[in-house]
């Protein structure tokens, strides 16, 4: 009998092209997990605390610092960077140092890392600390540590008086004098008063005025009090290279023992750092402090974009598929929307400038707010112009997955709706719409994440480099749509290539790129959770 | 009711109108295609009319534009005319969603909305502006009970339909064509994707809705007919061969045709 099977079979036709299709996926997924991984540990080791080095160079000076990276020079000399602080006194924080300019390196324990508020970190060896009643404290005392962490606490609990005094009430008092500066032009514009009540509006909004101008002058002096309170202790330190100097109390905002801190203090020490990151304003340039605006901003115009995006695309790609004739102009139109993803995102940016920015918003001002003009309100980049622009951006991306989520209903359902003497309408908004909800939000995560990734465009219509106020807070109306916006992707072009001490600023780029893409996954998670507890719910029924 | 040459069976107090639907000299056409060449029948009420034919005849055709189903189509036309209780479907004063408010259907494949058993079941009352939750539970109840699916469900009714098997889904489907109410009740193939034991409860149904609803049941199962059909329409190639009680189509057959398909010869 013949044998059932030849000895060695021949793979079958195809193999190797499945073997193409693997390899492809895997570049792709080792490409992915590699970007990550470099943003993730980058981004990471920002926050932890390294121990400070103390090296003698050859030419007998002495730095002291972080060491940053190793790297190999074009001849061959290895170079190191380190993070040395102080640079209100070297002018940069980060300097290189050949390796065979080093002599000796050390880590000596009487180091301490001050977070400042002003010139960034200082690494220093404290010298003593000279109270305002005349006492000292010196850096060998036992109480030291004890009175330093006291100190630090008042002063942090002075500058959030002095801010709430400043921004709060100082800023209330500001926004009336506004109003009553609108007021009072309009007043003179209004031709229909008489002269008599124009003169009693006038005089009262002058004594209103004249009562603000008392309280600003109690509160100014206030905060007066306690900046000077700031500058009454100081700390008198000592810089590896020797040179004395003194720091106010007020500056300081905390301090530790790089070189004799225990694994759990510093494991405190980096989340502690990843919470000031995430929850503070920015400072010196955005190179310090955090990026709280940039990532509610990020958020804000993100959602914004999606509530403006989804209605029209859904409302657009139903007429398109269930509505329109099937023909000619509705195959251009599909063809023009399609080619609408592919146009490059600055050019809607110049189209949001000129459209919303320049045309809409100045006619908003002339309607609604013509009172504060010249001053723009509307007619100037803002948080709902952006949001407006990427929402025309991703509407293409809106549309397309939307028809396509309407093709995919099964034609069965719509004849059962339509024999049950359901209309046209009712067909859709009941049966059809539901069944399609599923695709249109995969429609949804895809504009979210090209919208939240966008930069190009928001340069153009209201993202800004530092923004004074969220465009979400507890001032009435709540929401400022007027408003300028920091955004986490134009953050990172900021501190990548504006600002003035780069590598000062790299850590937070890559920390910043490691937030966007979190906060871009956190927003996708949330659209595909909802999504599949829709499909579940939806799920196309089979035998 | 005038005195017609077909006896009137007479139940209780009605008399039963042996011409609910009547179809006069009527062709279709898909675009360029005829699918119906100049069908001419009267389908009684309250009985069980089925229509039985090879592939592509023409009968789901017919049903179809028994509630204007094939309007949904491009490129369709008609002639001759259909009318149902003596009215036209095809006057321009008949509004098409009122139209199948009276003429409930049930698809081949079973077709359940995305939504709940209870919201499936009174869908067709829902669309219609009927929202009173105590109409809409009494609905829920007869509707399934109808159907045997009640005691089955009644614990789930805010699930999803798409938890049922193959069977309960297609009695789902008829307790909704029933639920408001039709007179009559299309069914296009309702058993040909299932199996034999959810066929037979299907059927069983069937005898017991023709004592409220006229049902007009295209199949392409011979016995099927033989067992649920009062009547039986045989159509080839578009044309209806032959219309007659079902028993008489059966055992004796005037059209060599008819003879040659339920023989099993072809088709």
């Amino acid at each position: 009998m013949a044998p059932l099977f030849k000895s060695k079979p021949t793979p079958p036709h195809g193999e190797p092209f499945v073997w193409l299709g693997a390899m492809g996926l895997a570049v792709g997924v080792i490409m992915v997990a590699g970007l990550f991984i470099l943003i993730l540990s980058n981004g990471l080791s920002v926050f932890w605390p390294a121990r400070v080095v103390e090296f003698k160079l050859k030419d007998g000076s002495i730095v002291a610092g972080e060491i940053v990276r190793e790297q190999v020079q074009a001849g061959g000399a290895k170079e190191l960077q380190i993070h040395t602080g102080n640079k209100d006194v070297y002018g940069l924080a980060y300097r290189f140092v050949a390796e065979t300019d080093i002599v000796s390196r050390s880590e000596p324990p009487g180091y301490l890392m001050v977070g400042r508020i002003e010139y960034g970190n200082a690494i220093l060896q404290p010298v003593s600390l000279v109270l305002g009643d005349g006492t000292t404290v010196k850096a060998d005392a036992t109480t030291f540590d004890d009175r330093l962490q006291s100190l630090v606490k008042e002063a942090a609990a002075r500058r959030r008086q002095i801010e709430k005094v400043e921004k709060v009430e100082i800023g209330a008092i500001n926004r009336k004098m506004t109003a009553s500066d609108v007021e009072l032009r309009a007043l003179e514009r209004d031709s229909k008063l008489d002269a008599e009540h124009r003169e009693k509006r006038k005089l009262a909004i002058k004594n209103s005025t004249a009562t603000l101008q008392k309280e600003y002058e109690t509160l100014a002096a206030q905060a007066r009090d306690l900046r000077a309170a700031q500058n009454r202790d100081f700390l008198n330190y000592r810089l590896a290279t020797g040179e004395e100097r003194k720091e106010s109390a007020g500056n300081l905002m905390m301090f530790y023992h790089p070189n004799s801190l225990g694994f759990f203090g510093r494991v405190e020490i980096f989340f502690s750092r990843i919470w000031e990151f995430l929850t503070e304003q920015p400072r010196e340039a955005n190179t310090e402090g955090g990026i709280f605006p940039a990532i509610f901003g990020t958020f804000v115009m993100t959602l914004m974009m999606c509530v403006l995006v989804t209605p029209f695309g859904v409302i657009a790609a139903i007429y398109l598929r269930e509505y329109a004739k099937q023909g000619l102009i509705v195959r251009a139109v599909r063809i023009s929307v399609n080619n609408l993803a592919g146009v490059p995102s600055i050019v809607f940016g110049v189209f949001g400038l000129g459209f919303f920015v320049y045309t809409l918003g100045a006619a908003v001002d002339q309607q609604l707010f013509s009172d504060a003009l010249p001053t723009p309100t509307f007619g100037t980049g803002g948080i709902f112009w952006a949001s407006l622009t990427l929402a025309l951006l991703t509407l293409p991306v809106i549309i397309v997955a939307t028809e396509e989520a309407l093709v995919a209903v099964p034609r069965g359902i719509r004849e059962a709706a339509l024999a049950a003497g359901a209309s046209k309408w009712q067909t859709i908004q009941r049966v059809v719409l539901p069944s399609a909800t599923p695709g249109i939000l995969t429609g949804v995560v895809l504009a979210m994440a090209r919208g939240a990734g966008e930069v190009a465009p928001l340069m153009l219509v209201g993202v800004v480099k530092l923004a004074p106020s969220l465009p979400l807070d507890t001032v009435a109306p709540f929401f400022h749509l007027d408003r300028k916006f920091m955004h986490l992707g134009f953050h990172i072009y900021d501190l990548g290539f504006q600002s003035p001490d780069s590598d000062a600023a790299k850590p937070m780029v890559f920390a910043t790129a490691l937030l966007l893409i979190l906060l871009v996954i956190v927003m996708n998670l949330a659209a595909i959770l909802l999504r599949n507890r829709l499909r579940k719910r939806y799920a196309i029924g089979t035998f | 009711m005038s005195d017609e040459a077909t006896a009137s069976p007479i139940t209780g107090v009605f008399t039963l109108n042996p011409r609910m639907i009547e179809v006069r000299d009527f062709s279709f056409w898909y675009g360029a295609k005829q699918a119906i060449f100049n069908v001419a029948m009267n389908i009684p009420e309250r009985k069980v009319t089925a229509f039985i034919g090879p592939s592509g005849c023409g009968k789901s055709t017919l049903l179809r534009n028994l509630n204007r189903m094939n309007d949904l189509i491009d490129g369709v036309r008609h002639e001759g005319d259909i009318l149902l209780d003596g009215q036209s479907l095809y006057d321009p004063s008949v509004e098409v969603i009122s139209l199948r408010k009276r003429v409930g259907m049930v698809f081949q494949k079973s077709n359940p909305f995305p939504k709940s058993i209870y919201e499936n079941v009174v869908f067709s009352l829902r669309v219609a502006g009927r929202n009173k939750r105590s109409e809409l539970d009494e609905v829920v109840e007869t509707s399934l009970r109808h159907v045997a699916l009640w005691d089955e469900v009644k614990d789930r009714l805010h699930e999803s339909a798409y938890g049922l098997s193959g069977g309960q889904m297609q009695r789902l489907c008829i307790a909704r064509a029933i639920a408001n109410r039709p007179q009559i009740l299309l069914m296009d193939e309702p058993c040909s994707a299932l199996d034999p034991i959810a066929t037979l409860k299907i059927e069983e149904l069937m005898s017991q809705l023709k004592e409220e609803y006229t049902i007009v049941i295209v199949t392409h199962n011979m016995q099927q007919a033989r067992r649920i059909a009062d009547d039986t329409a045989y159509f080839l190639l578009g044309k209806l061969i032959e219309h007659a009680p079902t028993s008489d189509i059966f055992t004796n057959p005037q059209r060599i045709e008819t003879e040659r398909y339920i023989s099993g010869q072809m088709g």
